[in-house]
């Protein structure tokens, strides 16, 4: 019995874990994301640059043990729903597409924009269209993540709330 | 960096303790087994493994070569600072030992165990700043350059490495009977900050070499570090997430909702 059929919503504590830990991993995938595919692929910004303040260096060391904890943990957080039977990968995967475009827009708007810790791409004439591209991106994931944790919220409240 | 080789003397002050404590576990195992009690093959295993890595960094050739390259060093470090320790602890030595010892001499050790300065040392913050304070001691001033010159502190210096990361290991994963224990919530936010630190020290390292070490060298350094701790610590935090998942395994027989097993 799946948390998805409207007859087996998980009781009501592990509506709420099923969010977090969506947010978690989601957070988590982003910097994984960020960090395989902008620092060391595509190589447009760096595991270390020289330019950076001593905050942008500390809070990145922050995100990046931080989502090492986030993702390992919010996956055994998610093998323990499963195990209970508690487990509703709709509510978890709007939790995560909320932490991935949340996050991502944090980092296009305040890590880049207002610190100015480090930029999308360095070697462009146009970082305008980058930042749009970014940015706009994390907005239309995190809105379908709102979208569909609005949807699931509706669930909850018919049958439980 | 100049070209000091550990004496044979000062390496084999450093090399007895962990052959002693090879003695020690061996014994214990025979001891265990004559008992007629199981010991976890595996457990075995990861303790020969952990103390070989230990060794092989204090002495011997690539402890040799660690002397005069800062990536081998880094790599010494990586082996006798996290990843020796964690293979160590994942031994069980204490557990093999209190089933190896009679009845008494088991109880005197518990006692040693629970005392209060036990307690402060295994107290995750504790270990943590041990552990990232020494390396940040240690390649943030010209300790390090010292520590090549004069071999009492080199002794010193390698024996802290190890003891704090083996301190900083079991304070946070317990396969041990752990007297003072945390919550994982505390553990897992102390692994964080301890983490990030490894990170930031690492990064510096990257940019600002240590005394003695050239640009090139400290960037490998730096960046194996990077790595290399995060590859160790992200064992540390499956292994703790595994001991929290298993602890709170629900009971068989139902629950409130009656949706359980």
């Amino acid at each position: 019995m799946k948390g998805d059929h409207l007859t087996g919503l998980p009781q009501k504590g592990y509506v709420s874990r099923n969010l977090w830990t969506g947010i978690l991993f989601g957070i988590g995938l982003a910097a994984f994301l960020d960090e395989v595919i902008f620092h060391q692929l595509l190589g447009w910004h760096f595991f270390y640059d020289r330019s950076t303040t001593r905050i942008g260096i500390i809070s990145d060391g922050f995100f990046h043990a931080f989502s090492w904890v986030a993702t390992v943990g919010s996956l055994f957080i998610v093998a323990d729903l499963r195990r209970r039977n508690a487990w509703w990968p709709t509510r978890w995967i709007g939790g995560a597409l909320v932490g991935l475009g949340g996050f991502n827009l944090y980092d296009g708007i305040v890590q880049h924009k207002i610190m100015g810790i480090h930029q999308v791409r360095y070697d462009t004439d146009n970082l305008l269209i980058y930042d749009i591209g970014w940015n706009l991106t994390a907005i239309i994931i995190l809105t379908v993540g709102i979208i569909v944790l609005l949807q699931t919220r509706k669930r909850v409240k018919g049958r439980i709330g | 960096m100049q070209n000091h080789h550990p004496s044979v003397f000062v390496e084999w002050v450093l090399v007895f303790p962990f052959l002693a404590a090879l003695i020690v576990y061996t014994g214990s195992f025979f001891i265990s087994r004559k008992k007629g009690r199981k010991w976890p093959a595996f457990r075995t295993i990861f303790w020969f493994a952990g103390v070989f890595l230990c060794l092989i960094s204090v002495a011997g050739p690539i402890a040799h070569m660690a002397q005069v390259d800062f990536r081998i060093h880094m790599a010494g470090h990586l082996f006798l600072g996290m990843l020796g320790p964690l293979l160590m602890a994942l031994g069980a030595p204490v557990k093999l030992l209190l089933r190896s010892l009679s009845i008494q001499r088991a109880r005197s050790l518990t006692r040693i165990l629970r005392s209060r300065v036990l307690g402060f040392l295994s107290n995750p913050a504790v270990t943590a700043a041990l552990n990232i304070g020494g390396l940040c001691v240690l390649y943030t001033t010209d300790l390090f350059r010292v520590m090549h010159e004069s071999p009492l502190l080199h002794v010193v210096i390698h024996l802290h490495i190890f003891l704090a990361g083996y301190l900083f290991t079991v304070s946070l994963i317990y396969v041990e009977p752990i007297s003072h224990r945390t919550s994982y919530l505390y553990r897992s936010i102390i692994l964080v900050f301890a983490l990030t630190a490894h990170g930031i020290l690492s990064k510096y390292i990257y940019a600002r070499p240590p005394e003695s070490v050239s640009a090139d060298e400290a960037e490998a350094g730096g960046m194996l570090m990077y790595y290399g701790g995060d590859a160790v610590d992200l064992m540390i935090i499956i292994i703790l997430c595994y001991h929290w998942y298993r602890a709170t395994t629900p009971k068989e027989t139902g629950n409130d909702n009656g949706v359980l097993v």
